[in-house]
């Protein structure tokens, strides 16, 4: 691992992977020398990774309703959601809100 | 046949008739009960006089002690410290309300009247279908047609004949929500649609009462209890605005393993009796998410109260119940909720279709490969809504986009899928003959082909 990376997980649950190629799990390495917030990291996973129509995972800049954004098992919005800057090994897990019985 | 078996045939016959106009009956009951109040509300009578008799009727015998048969039916969950005698009697003495008796109701209700719950209130407008006996398993063959409320009252009856079931063969909405939820100590949300959980939500909140929420799909499950302690959150602090329609599947259009709403419906039984019993840690301000695929269960801290919470904080914006199906920008139910993209010239009917059924044309069945090997129309070839939306399709059927003209038909099981997909190949190839099916399989079925199986 070379210093210039900020390495972090993504998981999906719920259904929230199937926008992502299925893939539930996932390591990305960014480019370490700039900041990332979630903002970035959410344009960075629009244009590398969503592969189904984006407006079930997004609404203009931020996740669409429905789906929670949990960073090391903490809700978002404790942290500042769009604002909050990712560190090195965080976890960001994106869980859709299921409503069938 | 012999005369035995024509008279068993006979007496099967009439009682399931019996039932079904028993459950008629009391679904008009329940119409006259809402319009009666409804009425008394609109001309100025005093409103809440016919609340107040309904829930003098329903005042219940307050239990002080287990009888003999009692002790010897729950003598394995007496012995359990921390539950004991006590938390019997508090059971014997408490009444659940489970609103939805599906997939997520059935093991619920068969847990909690099994537990000896002494009051059970069910709630469900719908009658049994056969596909719902994969995972409504107090719903059995003989009762197709029943309501389910009834059904699944039978079936309770036979497993603890000292339950006190109330059936409510209803729609929750927001006349009826407070008089049905009002006589009950904790509310089961079993329910299969966005509309009724924001109902559901807001009136546990103005009623303060617990709200045991418990929702599955296809592999997945989750669980969480609202407005339980000081600090849990309701419904509203997690999800303030309502997801868009088009991102909500539901169970009949995403699937769902029995065994799946069978796990999350025990739980929610679980969560019910520790609130009443006052045993072990409540799931409040957590969420428990259940992957069934790789059997993992996992804990999830969620948010408390949001100080801004528009329903449970100190300040609401909402003081009175709302139309919740406008809110949400959908049905109360999940039953078809169709679509409407595309322009009127750009749709065939079934009967369109079978005309142009012998003409030169490609048929693309947008549906997944696991629903297009349970039936498919002669010719038609498979080709899921995901591989026209990432543009897959553009290579594969290159030479029938070639020409303008050549007609392209695009199917799917109920016509909502064939419409996005239509709508995604026109803005491509904006000029072409690009039609979906009206209705799809399922009209298709209905309107030519009865022998065309309906999943
Ligand atoms: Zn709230």
């Amino acid at each position: 691992m070379s210093a210039k990376e900020l390495q972090i997980n993504l998981e999906f649950s719920a259904g929230a992977e199937l926008l992502f190629g299925n893939i539930k799990r996932r390591k990305l390495s960014l480019d370490g020398t700039v900041k990332w917030t979630v903002a970035s990291l959410l344009k960075w996973m629009h244009a590398n990774i969503l592969t189904e129509r984006p407006e079930l995972f997004l609404q203009g800049d931020t996740v669409r309703p429905g789906i929670l954004v949990l960073i090391n098992d903490t809700d978002w919005e404790l942290l500042g959601e769009l604002e909050y800057e990712l560190q090195p090994n965080d976890n960001v897990l994106f869980i859709s809100t299921l409503h069938g019985g | 046949m012999d005369n035995l078996s024509l008279q068993k045939q006979d007496i099967e016959e009439l009682r399931s008739e019996i039932a079904k106009l028993r459950a008629a009956l009391y679904t008009k009951e329940q119409q006259l009960q809402d319009l009666e109040q409804l009425h008394a509300q609109q001309s100025g009578n005093d409103p809440d006089s016919a609340v107040v008799q309904q829930e003098h009727e329903e005042k219940a015998e307050v239990h002080t002690h287990l009888t003999n048969d009692d002790i010897a039916r729950f003598s394995r969950q007496l012995i359990l410290p921390g539950f004991g005698v006590q938390g019997q009697l508090k059971l014997k003495n408490s009444a659940v309300l489970i609103v939805g008796m599906g997939g997520l109701g059935c093991p619920a209700a068969q847990y909690l009247a099994a537990a000896g719950c002494g009051r059970l209130g069910l709630v469900d407008y719908d009658i049994v279908e056969r596909n719902n006996f994969h995972r409504q398993t107090l719903h059995s063959e003989k009762k197709e047609g029943m309501s389910k409320v009834d059904s699944a009252r039978i079936a309770l009856l036979e497993l603890n004949s000292s339950c006190q079931i109330k059936c409510h063969t209803r729609l929750l909405n927001s006349l009826n929500a407070f008089s049905v939820l009002r006589a009950y100590d904790v509310i089961l949300d079993c329910s299969d649609n966005v509309p009724t959980r924001y109902l559901l939500n807001d009136a546990c909140v103005m009623l303060g009462k617990p709200l045991v929420s418990g929702s599955a799909l296809k592999m997945d499950g989750q669980l969480t209890v609202y407005n339980y302690g000081a600090d849990g959150p309701c419904y509203r602090c997690i999800y303030p605005v309502p997801p868009p329609p088009e991102a909500v599947t539901n169970c009949g259009d995403g699937g769902v393993l029995g065994a799946i709403t069978g796990t999350i419906g025990a739980l929610q039984a679980l969560e019910a009796i520790k609130v009443i019993v006052g045993l072990g840690e409540v799931l409040a301000g957590r969420l428990l998410i259940y992957d069934g695929f790789s059997n993992l269960f996992r804990n999830i801290k969620i948010r408390s109260k949001r100080p801004n919470c528009h329903i449970c904080s100190a300040e609401p914006l909402i003081r009175d119940l709302i139309d919740y199906e406008l809110f949400c920008g959908m049905h109360a139910t999940d039953k078809d909720n169709p679509l409407q993209l595309l322009e009127p010239e750009q749709r065939l009917n079934v009967f369109e279709y079978q005309e142009l059924q012998s003409a030169p044309h490609l048929l693309l069945d947008v549906r997944q490969p696991a629903e297009f090997e349970i039936c498919q129309l002669p010719s038609a070839v498979n080709m899921p809504l995901a591989e026209i939306l990432d543009d897959s399709y553009v290579k594969r059927f290159s030479s029938q986009l070639e020409s303008k003209e050549f007609p392209i038909v695009v199917l799917c099981r109920r016509g909502n899928d064939s419409q996005i997909a239509v709508q995604h190949m026109r803005n491509r190839y904006p000029d072409h003959s690009i039609r979906d099916v009206i209705g799809g399989l399922h009209a298709w079925s209905n309107k030519v082909d009865n022998g065309f199986p309906i999943y």
